[in-house]
């Protein structure tokens, strides 16, 4: 019985790191074809992809994307949290449910409504409309995060700090927001991820400037390729950085 | 209420997130579905309350057949990865020492964070007719030609598996290790076998974890045009790859809305079968 639940957590790490591990791999490949056998490794694919100006292009697009929707995606969301968790609004629970309500639609479709509208009223694709969806799409996470934890315990620092006579803007930089460091970094880090990785909207929503995920899927109709293994691997490890980011802010807020 | 604080500041707080929200989802959103009762007369749209474009998925093949494919694959990628995560979850939440346990998830989650494209990718590698499977089963010689896996369904459910065992191994952990010991040993004081205690206990108490992952996976698995694209071919399509065609070559936008809008429905109505055990606000 013990011996079987070791082997099936050997045979399930096996298959969850299958793919990723053979990307990996032959991006290392010594020659044109990614699949066994193996020859290598070389570092070929690496430079030729580091070399190539559209990949380097899309790559800072989607580093820019990413960042710059991540941003507006945080202020936004833990503006919301504050005003909603500080004050007391009518209708503040059909409010939470419509900034929520994007995280229950998947992304194809909040793709689609955009691009009908910037459609219809002739405003052009561009890495800037594909940030105003990857904001739609992170600003219900980013919210949900940080409104989770407006705890209580920070409203007597705010009355204090009120009471001291700081103004409501001094109150939610100088104050709540520190406070709240932690979370919000961990809210970015969480939507500068998501960012990274999205296709869907990016492809729907961009034309020239296009991202990263959107520039492998046009490599993809080339077939398989070790450059393909070469630009996935570095993705791969990119988003492998920002969830470790991610975990250790997490985490370091858990034990304070 | 705060002192010195009143409702209109309040509403300042909340207005940018509350304008962005109306402006760039729901006000699309709307577009969409009014979108979806317009149809095309030669290239010109015209508005109103046309029901052909749902008459036309309920009629041509192409278009329901899309929706039944659709339908069979999210279901069977959610059975088939309840099944294969619920263990490995369990193994990480029991058999793991718990120091080791955090780690144990965030190595079994972290291809998690590959992206589609990538992830896709990635299985055409292994699945592929000169890759990874084919070449090791010859070498073994287990088979003499090349297999077909890539551009089949098999080659679509796996990949979606491989995410959402993932996304289920951690649902359904946070529901095990929230369980109090307590209930394993009283039920095997009363007599229960290890089967027994599962079967009437651990598994009714983690009805909510399994609820939980299986509605994020369905609705992640129904939505997503990458996976069918790139592993599944184009021998059969799935409803995003429909929508696709439509939005590309065709540029019937109606259609296309017409379809997402079926598409939420059926996400509408998984919500409400699973909505008895989903904790959404607890993931």
């Amino acid at each position: 019985m013990r011996m079987a639940a070791w082997l099936y957590l050997i045979l399930a790490f096996g298959f969850i790191y299958l793919p990723v591990g053979t990307l990996v791999l032959f991006s290392f490949q010594d020659g044109t074809l990614p699949v066994p056998p193996f020859n290598g490794p070389s570092l070929q694919w690496y430079t030729e992809v580091l070399a190539d100006d559209d990949i380097t292009a899309a790559l800072i697009n989607s580093l820019v994307v990413a960042i710059g929707s991540s941003a507006v995606a945080v202020v936004l969301g833990f503006l919301a949290a504050y005003g909603l968790a500080r004050h007391v609004l009518p209708g503040s629970a059909i409010m939470r449910g419509l900034l929520i309500a994007p995280l229950t639609v998947s992304y194809l479709i909040v793709g689609l409504g955009l691009l009908i509208v910037l459609n219809r009223t002739g405003i052009g694709l561009s890495l800037f409309t594909a940030g105003i969806g990857h904001v739609v799409i992170n600003l219900p996470l980013a919210f949900a995060i940080i409104y989770a934890s407006m705890g209580a315990q920070h409203e007597n620092a705010e009355r204090a700090a009120r009471d001291l006579g700081a103004s409501e803007a001094k109150v939610v930089l100088l104050v709540t927001a520190p406070m709240l460091a932690p979370t919000l970094a961990a809210a970015f880090f969480l939507s500068v991820t998501l960012s990274w990785d999205e296709f869907i909207i990016a492809f729907l929503l961009t034309r020239f400037d296009i991202t990263l995920p959107v520039e492998i899927w046009s490599m993809l109709r080339s077939g398989l390729s070790p450059r393909l293994n070469a630009i996935g691997s570095v993705v791969f490890l990119i988003s492998v950085t920002a969830v470790l980011i991610l975990e250790f802010t997490v985490l370091r807020r858990r034990r304070s | 209420m705060n002192a010195g604080t009143g409702t209109k500041l309040g509403w300042g707080f909340v207005a940018p997130a509350l304008l962005w929200t109306l402006a760039f989802f729901i006000v699309p959103f709307l577009v969409m579905g009014a979108m979806s009762f317009a149809t095309l007369e030669g290239r010109s749209l015209v508005w109103g309350l046309h029901l052909d474009n749902y008459i036309e998925l309920a009629t041509r093949a192409y278009l329901w057949r899309a929706i039944l494919v659709s339908l069979e694959i999210t279901v069977t990628v959610t059975i088939v990865s309840v099944v294969l995560a619920y263990p490995l979850a369990a193994i990480i939440a029991f058999r793991v020492p718990p120091q080791w346990q955090r780690l144990a998830l965030l190595l079994a989650i972290l291809p998690f964070w590959t992206s589609y494209v990538v992830r896709s990718y990635a299985w055409l590698l292994v699945l592929a007719r000169e890759g990874l499977i084919n070449q090791a089963l010859m070498n073994v010689g287990l088979i003499v030609e090349p297999i077909t896996l890539a551009n089949t369904r098999f080659a679509t459910v796996t990949g979606f598996v491989h995410f959402f065992v993932m996304l289920l191994t951690l649902t359904i952990y946070a529901n095990l290790v929230q369980l109090s010991p307590n209930y394993r040993r009283a039920a095997a004081d009363l007599g229960a076998n290890a089967v027994q205690t599962f079967r009437h206990v651990i598994l009714p108490l983690t009805l909510p974890g399994i609820a939980t992952g299986a509605f994020l996976t369905f609705v992640l698995c129904i939505g997503d045009y990458v996976t069918p694209q790139v592993l599944g071919g184009n021998n059969e399509l799935t409803m995003p790859q429909v929508i696709m065609v439509q939005l590309g070559r065709r540029a019937d936008f109606p259609l296309a809305s017409a379809l997402a809008i079926v598409m939420m429905a059926i996400v509408t109505l998984a919500y409400l079968a699973s909505a008895r055990w989903l904790r959404l606000d607890r993931v």
